[in-house]
């Protein structure tokens, strides 16, 4: 490779070169910081994501390219994700910070591995070919993996870290053997390229296995119905702040691959009404499940994770839409689901207190008579995430059911609302006990870290903002995906 | 403003051109909803005074907008339009004419009188409760004054909120239970709503239905989307099916028959304040939507449906008035009145002639105000007694004799008896009703006399006889506090019972406008079996020049 060509793909990288060099220097960093210099690899953190994004919004509005031999693409798509992913690792540094120092973990391994989980997200959202997703995809799993066992003496948390590398490494094993099975009947693994061949071959029996290969690899990292047995358990089980992490980020990064391989790749009309049924039975599945087995939970931790995979449903309404409004919407829809969850999390964390215990729904009793604040905070995000106006929940699933009722798929747009109204039950219980149950006798007025209130806020800014002012951001994320369907 | 004054044929902004009185109508109140949040816990008496000063601005406000009300034209009046987000064709886009400007004037003073009622009421979270009263006046006010379907179906759902608090935190009895299900039943109805109006937007945003652009704005889909009237379900049109979605999300909130069962229970468990603003204005919300929304924009469905509404209505005001009969609480008894007289009032709208539609409109008026003054004065007297029991109570007319007159006049008015507000609107109503369908006006008369037992067995069991009980010997009377808010909507009774005409004046023109409209549209789109075959083989055609990818 040309050393120019190599430099002008660094060049082009520069915000994940960012998110690499801030990990790296955070993993040394420790090494040398006493024990109370601990802020400053959180600084540190912050500092570089920062710059990462100035980086990614330096490149908003190029032309699409390719760069590092077609492996890596510079466009829309890939620079919308790289900003949410790094207000993600942004956030979750500040809603960590205060339980990293409760629950004396490491904080140079937490960081630095959660920045390589980000740099994986990245590359997955800037990846034009299979195989670089495959490794993007690795990378943030391996850091995931990791960090949900990052509670070394606690039972569960190495049980969810167990249980999440098993059958993520087994989902990792059909993504990888779906790519062999695409390029077996088309010849290449760029998806660009693919796009092109494949408007010329039409399908064959191998490409759709490899195209099924695709869906249950990914249907696995998104966790969609019937891939989802695993995300209940490694959410309950995993530290609360990374649990908040890999609702939000994870849970994105696969929608990027989704989008990269499905909407761009396999695009074309006589592709997509190969898969567009099969997504539209997972999108009806995991709305239903999502939200009936909710509502029965006894943990608000664990309704949190069901409440995920129903949202996760939300979104995969969107890619069924298949239109430039659905893909739009389903940017839209991470960003909203990032703010409603991380946010929804800070609370989830603040109320547990040491030790990361008190999950149940009791625990919350009498909330909004001890804390007031903390009360109406979690009640705004529980009533977004059911999706009431004005709040970034309402917006996000307006714009999805509106995407799928242009593309006519009514029944899906009844199923999500009528869904939505289950939804009701499960997140209202949260404030009925907040509100009109009396409170424990002992419980505390709980007082907040300067970072936790600095993640409520941004995060309450941004559930409010997204709802009252949906039209920027939509704006710029319809402007993303626009190449996805020109015309 | 560029867009007001474009579209001149049906818009008027404000006299002065720039004041945006509705904005701060609607806002105010959610002002002064903050502004008591960050008032300190131990201030009760300022918090009152806050509450109490932002309610009557707000009032003061709105008559304002009525001085300002020009009632002699149909148009949008006070028209403020500002774009929102426009990639979708939502816009901020607010305006009042003959249909919402006495709902808004009730509202207001409804306010006024629940946040005055609560003041020995309540315990307990005082902040968080007339936050929440005042929160829920900019959620009534905005429903009634937008004019986008986007913002108005925002102020819809956001009201549900604070209500749910003040049944589920402020209210008695199986109280969660109550505030659950009321929460989820209008949720239901207004989801359905949603996919209502998002299917008359896609309509639209096609151009052979419509203008073939993105918008929510009510009054350009009322203006030009044509909803198919060709059978496409089990022998229902594109616009049955559109209407029977818009009927599930108001008929729930009327509640009309089979729907109405939360309204007994979110009423008896609400505090006083909940029940009068559940009675007074949240069930107007139903019917202001099936005479703003479904008649206007689904003509045909409407002529369709008016014997399924009549129907369900007629069911109504009978199952009402004899279940009413038969309770022993009195906010329960009053409850299911309010099943019975909103039968009446949705009777009238179906009519689909002028007279009753301006029954109903005029009655949701009065409903509100007649109704919400029993909850008033069941709260009065639950204040003392803490019970509502019937049977706890008898010869309170001679203990209580200010009560018992104010009591007689309300309860008289409910009833529809000449000379009160009540028998205006019923009156319109039959005739409106008589013109179209003899045999449900002839039924609907029945429940005018069950009405009539009812109400009039409650006041003589509690009223009449002997003061048995030392509790009902001693009782106190209503003090100046509970006088001064009763006294205003007495008035209003008298007024409009004998003196009815500026109230219906200021709506003639929209009802007239909106019905001539409706019947016009209905005219011109009735469904003709042999234009839709040739339509049907037309769309063929034109359907085949189109590549196959494309559709």
């Amino acid at each position: 490779m040309e050393v120019p060509a190599l430099l002008e793909g660094t060049a082009a990288l520069l915000p994940h070169v960012a998110v690499l060099v801030t990990g790296l220097v955070v993993l040394v960093l420790d090494l040398f910081l006493p024990p109370r210099g601990r802020w400053a690899t959180e600084a540190t953190s912050l500092v570089g994501l920062a710059l990462a994004f100035a980086c990614a919004l330096c490149q908003a509005g190029g032309e699409p390219r390719t760069v590092f031999m077609g492996m890596a693409a510079v466009d829309g798509l890939g620079t919308f994700f790289n900003a949410v992913f790094v207000l993600i690792a942004a956030l979750t540094v500040l809603l960590s910070a205060p339980y990293v120092r409760r629950e004396n973990i490491r904080p140079g391994e937490y960081y630095a591995l959660m920045l390589f989980a980000t740099l994986g997200f990245m590359f997955v959202g800037s990846s034009s070919d299979l195989v670089m997703m495959f490794l993007a995809i690795e990378t943030f799993s391996m850091a995931t993996y990791i960090l949900a066992g990052l509670l070394r003496d606690t039972p569960r948390s190495l049980e969810s870290a167990f249980k999440y590398f098993m059958l993520g490494s087994f989902s990792s094993a059909f993504f990888l053997y779906g790519i062999a099975t695409v390029y077996g009947a088309l010849g290449t693994t760029n998806l660009v390229a693919l796009s092109q061949a494949m408007s010329a071959e039409g399908t064959s029996p191998l490409l759709l296995m490899g195209m099924g290969l695709l869906i249950v690899g990914l249907g696995f990292k998104v966790a969609v119905v019937p891939f989802h047995m695993w995300a209940p358990d490694v959410y309950e089980g995993a530290p609360t702040a990374v649990t908040a992490f890999m609702t939000a980020g994870p849970k994105a990064a696969a929608f990027a691959a989704l989008l990269r391989v499905f909407a761009q790749g396999f695009g074309a009309p006589a592709f997509s009404e190969e898969w567009v049924p099969i997504f539209a039975v997972l999108a009806a599945l995991t709305m239903l499940l999502g939200n009936i087995v909710a509502i029965v939970q006894q943990s608000v931790k664990r309704m949190l994770a069901y409440s995920s995979i129903a949202h996760a449903g939300y979104a995969f309404v969107a890619l069924v839409a298949h239109n430039a409004a659905g893909a739009g919407s389903i940017l839209y829809y991470l960003v909203a689901y990032a703010f409603m969850s991380l946010g929804a999390f800070t609370v989830l964390m603040i109320v547990a207190r040491r030790d990361d215990q008190r999950h149940a729904f009791d625990d919350y009793a009498g909330l909004g008579v001890t804390n007031p604040a903390l009360a109406a905070i979690m009640s705004l995000f529980m009533f977004a995430l059911a999706g009431f106006p004005p709040t970034a929940g309402f917006a996000g699933k307006f714009y999805v059911f509106s995407a799928a009722a242009q593309s006519g798929y009514y029944v899906l747009a009844v199923i999500g609302v009528l869904t939505s109204v289950m939804s009701v039950v499960y997140y209202a219980r949260v404030v009925i006990l907040m509100y009109m149950h009396e409170p424990d006798a002992d419980a505390p007025r709980i007082r907040l870290a300067p970072t936790s209130m600095a993640a409520l806020g941004v995060t309450v800014f941004g559930v409010l903002y997204l709802g009252i002012f949906p039209g920027g951001v939509m704006h710029l994320a319809a402007r993303s995906v626009a190449f996805l369907f020109p015309g | 403003m560029e867009y007001i004054l474009a579209h001149a044929d049906y818009l008027l902004p404000h006299p002065d051109g720039v004041t945006p009185l509705l904005t701060f109508i609607i806002f105010l109140p959610l002002l002064g909803a903050l502004a008591t949040l960050v008032i300190p816990k131990t201030e009760l008496r300022l918090m009152k005074a806050v509450a109490v000063f932002c309610t009557v601005v707000t009032f003061l406000l709105s008559l304002v907008a009525l001085s300002n009300f020009d009632g002699s034209t149909h148009k949008m009046q006070l028209a403020e339009y500002h774009s929102w987000i426009p990639s979708i064709g939502v816009a901020y886009f607010l305006g009042v004419d003959g249909l919402s400007i006495l709902l808004v004037l009730l509202t207001t003073l409804l306010s006024i009188l629940v946040v005055v009622c609560s003041f020995n009421a309540i315990h307990g979270m005082q902040k968080a409760y007339y936050s929440c009263l005042l929160f829920l006046e900019t959620g009534m006010l905005g429903v009634f004054l937008a004019l986008d379907f986007f913002l108005f179906y925002i102020f819809w759902e956001i009201m549900l909120v604070p209500m749910y608090f003040l049944i589920g935190i402020w209210g008695h009895g199986r109280k969660l239970y109550s505030a659950i299900k009321f929460f989820l039943y209008t949720l239901f109805g207004s989801v359905f709503m949603l996919l209502g109006i998002l299917a008359l937007y896609s309509f639209n945003s096609t151009g052979d239905y419509g203008t073939g652009e993105l918008t929510f704005n009510i009054i350009e889909l009322i203006n030009n989307v044509r909803v198919p009237t060709e059978p496409i379900f089990v022998g229902l049109s594109s616009q049955d099916l559109i209407f029977l979605a818009l009927f599930l999300g108001f008929a729930i909130k009327v509640p009309m028959f089979p729907f109405h069962t939360w309204l007994p229970d979110a009423h008896t468990d609400a505090p006083t304040a909940g029940s009068v603003v559940l009675a007074g204005v949240l069930l107007k919300m139903g019917t202001y939507g099936f005479v703003r929304f479904s008649l206007p924009l689904l003509p045909t469905a409407s002529h369709n449906m008016v014997g399924f509404m009549a129907t369900l209505a007629i069911i109504g005001i009978l199952y009402g008035a004899l279940v009413a009969m038969a309770q022993r609480d009195m906010k329960r008894l009053i409850a299911y009145s309010s099943v019975s007289h909103m039968g009446f009032l949705m009777l009238g709208i179906f009519a689909l002639n002028p007279e009753g539609v301006t029954g109903g409109v005029i009655q949701m008026i009065n409903h509100g105000i007649s109704t919400g003054a029993l909850f008033l004065l069941v709260g009065i007297i639950y204040e003392r007694r803490y019970t509502r029991e019937i049977a706890a109570f008898s010869g309170l007319a001679t203990t209580v004799p200010i009560f018992a007159v104010f009591f007689a006049i309300t309860m008289f008015s409910s009833i529809g008896l000449p000379g009160l507000n009540g028998f205006v609107g019923e009156f319109l109503i039959l005739v409106g009703m008589f013109k179209t369908n003899v045999a449900y006006a002839t039924l609907a008369v029945l429940g005018i006399i069950l009405g009539a037992a009812y109400m009039l067995w409650l006041y003589q069991r509690t009223m009449f006889g002997e003061a048995t009980t030392p509790e009902n010997q001693t009782m106190k009377d209503m003090n100046f506090r509970e006088i001064g808010y009763m006294l205003p909507l007495v008035i209003l009774m008298f007024w409009i019972g004998l003196y009815p005409r500026p109230y219906l004046n200021l709506m003639r023109p929209t009802v007239d406008h909106y019905v001539t409209q409706m019947q016009e549209r209905h005219a011109a789109e009735r469904y003709d079996p042999q234009r839709a075959t040739r339509q049907a083989s037309h769309d063929d055609e034109a359907d085949a020049d189109v590549p196959a990818e494309d559709r």
